[in-house]
């Protein structure tokens, strides 16, 4: 239990997707407009991950690794497919997406209203296959871990976006040079938070 | 065949090329593929790598998808545009691990991570969905290459003020900076600075172009 409590904080304050490793920053930065928006594009992208990375775990371990197949017959324990897991992790993706998009928009259409266009855009958003590529990198040992791994790594994301959506409200009132306005001082101010969220590195645990 | 060909390189063609290196730079104006374009720009080698694999990916993939662009039905043209790009990034891949082994393990995941750069999701849909295998081929090459400098760029302030070194080079321990009492700037190594850094290469480019400025 500890184990799976440490992953969870692990990877949302330290291993932050946007503010450690910068996956996503496109959404990011094109979605961060408004505080409301922000928070319907971080559930679609903690959904989304809570889902892809535990398939796409079992798709690694039974299929794709070395010797993964050895559940079909023994004469398999030398084949290697792992050469394949961008197109697979990416197929998988891709459809769990669009499975997402008909499911929310059958059972909850006041959800699928507020989500709009994000959810498609989540296809190409770079925080969720580089989730998976980071669970393969880390050979998690349970399935449990793994989906732990992603729920964490969508609600950093998710806390992420909609804080530089309340700040970017609030900088809409200040006397920005110029040439910095929007995009430039997006940059560096998400390169302050960043610094600040480092200050996470040095816990161990 | 009475019309007259467009010449190969007449400006129009050559106008694809030189617009995305700066006035509609992917990185700086569309803000596209910034994702990659941070995390591996601490030092100049894996930063020209990785420049030199977006620029095939991208050249191929534009070309291959404006080939197919009228059989591609429409409504599953981004599984299709996932499909060959991924195809192509998994070449490179294999390709980066024969060959630069060590770049290829500090890569890690961006390389995977070209397959949803947005960039090239972005020109497949903005262009060579609707255009010429050639026009297609100089649009994506101009695009990779004004993704490349600002990589590069980024790449060259954070290795040179963060390490001192330029591609592994020690070059301010060459100029004797240190016994002068020079210390190396370690926050530029920090990922952070990246942000900092190309937040500051916007500043300049929209202090010389007035045009780009957001109200």
């Amino acid at each position: 239990m500890q184990e799976l409590v440490n992953i969870f904080i692990k990877s949302i304050f330290i291993d932050n997707m946007i503010f450690a490793y910068f996956l996503g920053m496109c959404s990011y930065l094109a979605v961060s407009k408004t505080v409301k928006t922000s928070v319907g594009m971080g559930f679609a992208v903690i959904f989304v991950l809570a889902f892809t990375i535990p398939i796409n775990y079992l798709l690694e371990n039974y299929v794709l690794k070395q010797g993964a197949l050895v559940w079909l017959s023994d004469s398999f324990a030398d084949i290697d497919l792992s050469f394949l897991s961008f197109i697979m992790f990416i197929a998988v993706i891709a459809s769990m997406v669009q499975l997402v998009e008909m499911i929310v928009e059958k059972f909850s259409p006041s959800l699928y209203g507020s989500l709009g266009i994000f959810l498609p855009l989540i296809a190409v958003n770079c925080a969720i296959l580089g989730g998976s590529l980071f669970m393969q990198e880390r050979a998690y040992n349970s399935i449990v871990e793994a989906t732990v791994f992603g729920l964490g790594s969508g609600v950093g994301w998710f806390l992420a976006i909609v804080a530089i959506a309340a700040i970017r409200e609030k900088i809409r009132y200040s006397l920005v040079p110029g040439p910095l306005r929007g995009l430039g001082i997006t940059f560096i101010i998400t390169g302050l938070m960043g610094i600040a969220f480092m200050s996470f590195m040095g816990i161990k645990l | 065949m009475s019309k007259k060909k467009e010449s190969l390189f007449s400006t129009k063609n050559r106008k694809l090329i030189t617009d995305p290196l700066n006035d509609n730079n992917p990185v700086t104006t569309q803000v596209l593929g910034i994702c990659s374009a941070l995390a591996i720009t601490v030092q100049l080698k894996p930063a020209v790598v990785m420049a030199i694999s977006v620029i095939v990916v991208m050249s191929v993939a534009n070309v291959v998808v404006s080939l197919m662009r009228n059989l591609i039905p429409s409504r599953i043209r981004i599984i299709v545009q996932l499909v060959v790009i991924a195809s192509l990034v998994i070449l490179v891949d294999q390709v980066l691990r024969a060959f630069v082994y060590d770049v290829s393990k500090e890569l890690s995941v961006f390389v995977g991570l070209i397959i949803t750069n947005c960039i090239i999701m972005g020109r497949l849909e903005a262009f060579a969905l609707g255009n010429k295998p050639w026009k297609s081929f100089l649009d994506g090459l101009g695009n990779a290459f004004g993704y490349g400098w600002i990589l590069i760029a980024v790449a060259f302030f954070r290795e040179l003020l963060g390490a001192g070194t330029l591609y592994g080079y020690p070059v301010l321990e060459k100029l004797g900076l240190y016994e002068l009492g020079y210390a190396n700037n370690g926050m530029m190594i920090l990922p952070p600075m990246a942000l900092v850094t190309v937040g500051i290469i916007i500043w300049i480019q929209r202090m010389k172009n007035r045009d780009l400025i957001e109200s």
